[in-house]
């Protein structure tokens, strides 16, 4: 069992079918990217173990789940950003961030965290009036703060508009310098790609293939000739990649 | 009349209170199990709505019987009717009752969807940790409604606990019941105050909800 983490789910979900064989290297940001309906979101919430597929997943060398055992979602120590946030509604700001810190054995950290992400002048308040982006910081700060091994984004920006990403987009890259553990960020967007992530892993039909180092990608792309960028924007795209959205 | 006030508040607070906790996991179960038949249950448990109270009093006078194989189950424990009891009068009103229990906080548990919980799972809660912690206060409002239209509903009642309470003074006599009875006996005085009186408190209690739910709704501002 090595550092890291390491999965394969293999499974029926209605019409649809989960066949995803994948690696995380022990620290960085991975970038999952493919076409909707490929399966990504159904493969985040298998790690999660928000959905139970015959597979198994180690996690810095331990067992979430094998042949025999399937620790349930409260007993991983992961962090999941949800797509529309999903803060607590019956608590303030603050109290979305203790809810979890709380569970994972103590508030250490909380000032870090609360520092990192802009957070202090939200803390009293509801989570009723938060912007887009205001949600998504106090989401990624919840998640943090439950002391994760492994961190699931699950296209945090795409609800969000233009200036919202824009202001978020620079906590983000705050975050991947000082984070400690892998993290999963599932985005259809290449630009946040190439912009927060160190590798990619690209998803179709259900499967999963490695795309290798983001920064490669990009040194490949800035060495290219426009007419060859292009070229290789329409084989990405042929592939499953779309620039946004 | 302080007594028959007495009763009647007796009998509205026990069965909200009663039935709030046995409606709670039968909220619960049909709000969150994706089977077709819950709705089996579902059905059952509205049924009291639609059913002539004369119908639901019958059955439940048959159950509370001596002879009941209801009762039968009860003998070990020394009671061997609730008919034309207190207690009896309790478990027909909260049968009476148990849809505006149940519908209400099932309605609440729905419109929360499974991402609160799905949430709190991430954030190390356990399932048992999650509903305390979440759905119940989520579904506050859901709550609340339950427990004013059961206390409200209770208050009205009329043909179920004519038919298994008797009308005994001071231990099943409930307002309605006076009522129908000074008005029978043309002492209209009477019965006016008693009536006037649920008026005024049915339309206090509705007022204390609606105040209560926009103070909730602003707190979350």
């Amino acid at each position: 069992m090595t550092a890291g983490v390491e999965g394969r789910f293999e499974g029926p979900l209605g019409a649809f079918r989960l066949a995803a064989d994948f690696r995380l290297a022990p620290e960085g940001i991975t970038a999952l990217s493919g076409p909707s309906g490929a399966g990504k979101t159904t493969l985040l919430r298998c790690i999660a173990g928000l959905i139970r597929l015959p597979g198994r997943l180690y996690v810095d060398g331990e067992v979430w789940q094998d042949e025999r055992r399937f620790l349930p979602t409260h007993r991983r120590p992961v962090g999941v950003v949800f797509q529309e946030a999903a803060l607590l509604a019956h608590l303030s700001v603050k109290g979305n961030l203790l809810y979890g810190a709380r569970r994972a054995g103590g508030q250490g950290g909380f000032d870090d965290v609360v520092e990192l992400l802009g957070l202090s002048a939200l803390l009293p308040r509801g989570t009723q009036s938060l912007s887009g982006g205001e949600r998504q910081r106090v989401a990624l700060g919840r998640a943090l703060l439950t002391r994760p091994k492994l961190v699931l984004l699950d296209e945090p920006l795409s609800s969000l508009d233009a200036g919202a990403k824009a202001e978020i987009l620079p906590y983000l890259e705050r975050l991947h310098r000082s984070l400690k553990v892998p993290a999963l960020y599932i985005s259809h967007d290449m630009g946040e790609i190439a912009r927060l992530a160190d590798h990619l892993l690209l998803m179709k039909d259900g499967q999963v293939t490695p795309g290798g180092p983001v920064r490669r990608i990009a040194d490949q792309l800035a060495g290219l000739s426009p007419e060859e960028r292009d070229g290789l924007a329409l084989a990405a795209l042929r592939a499953g990649l779309s620039p946004e959205g | 009349m302080g007594e028959v006030v007495a009763t009647t508040l007796r009998l509205a607070g026990l069965t909200t209170v009663l039935l709030l906790v046995l409606a709670t996991p039968i909220a619960w179960w049909l709000a969150r199990r994706p089977v077709w038949w819950k709705e089996i249950v579902g059905a059952v448990t509205t049924l009291p709505i639609i059913l002539p109270p004369s119908v639901l009093g019958f059955y439940l006078l048959v159950a509370l019987a001596p002879q009941s194989p209801l009762m039968a189950l009860l003998h070990p424990f020394g009671i061997r009717t609730l008919a034309f009891t207190f207690e009896g009068l309790v478990v027909g009103s909260m049968v009476y009752s148990l849809p505006f229990a149940v519908q209400p906080i099932r309605n609440a548990f729905e419109a929360m969807g499974p991402r609160p919980l799905e949430a709190a799972a991430t954030l190390r809660a356990s399932p048992l940790d999650a509903f305390l912690t979440v759905a119940l206060p989520q579904a506050r409002r859901g709550f609340l409604t339950a427990a004013i239209l059961v206390f409200a509903h209770t208050i009205g009642e009329f043909g179920v606990v004519l038919m298994i309470g008797g009308a005994i003074p001071g231990k099943t006599e409930v307002i309605s019941v006076r009522i129908f009875q000074l008005v029978e006996n043309l002492q209209y005085g009477e019965a006016h105050r008693l009536a006037a009186g649920v008026v005024a408190f049915s339309f206090a209690a509705l007022l204390a909800m609606l105040l209560i739910d926009r103070g909730w709704e602003r707190a979350l501002k």
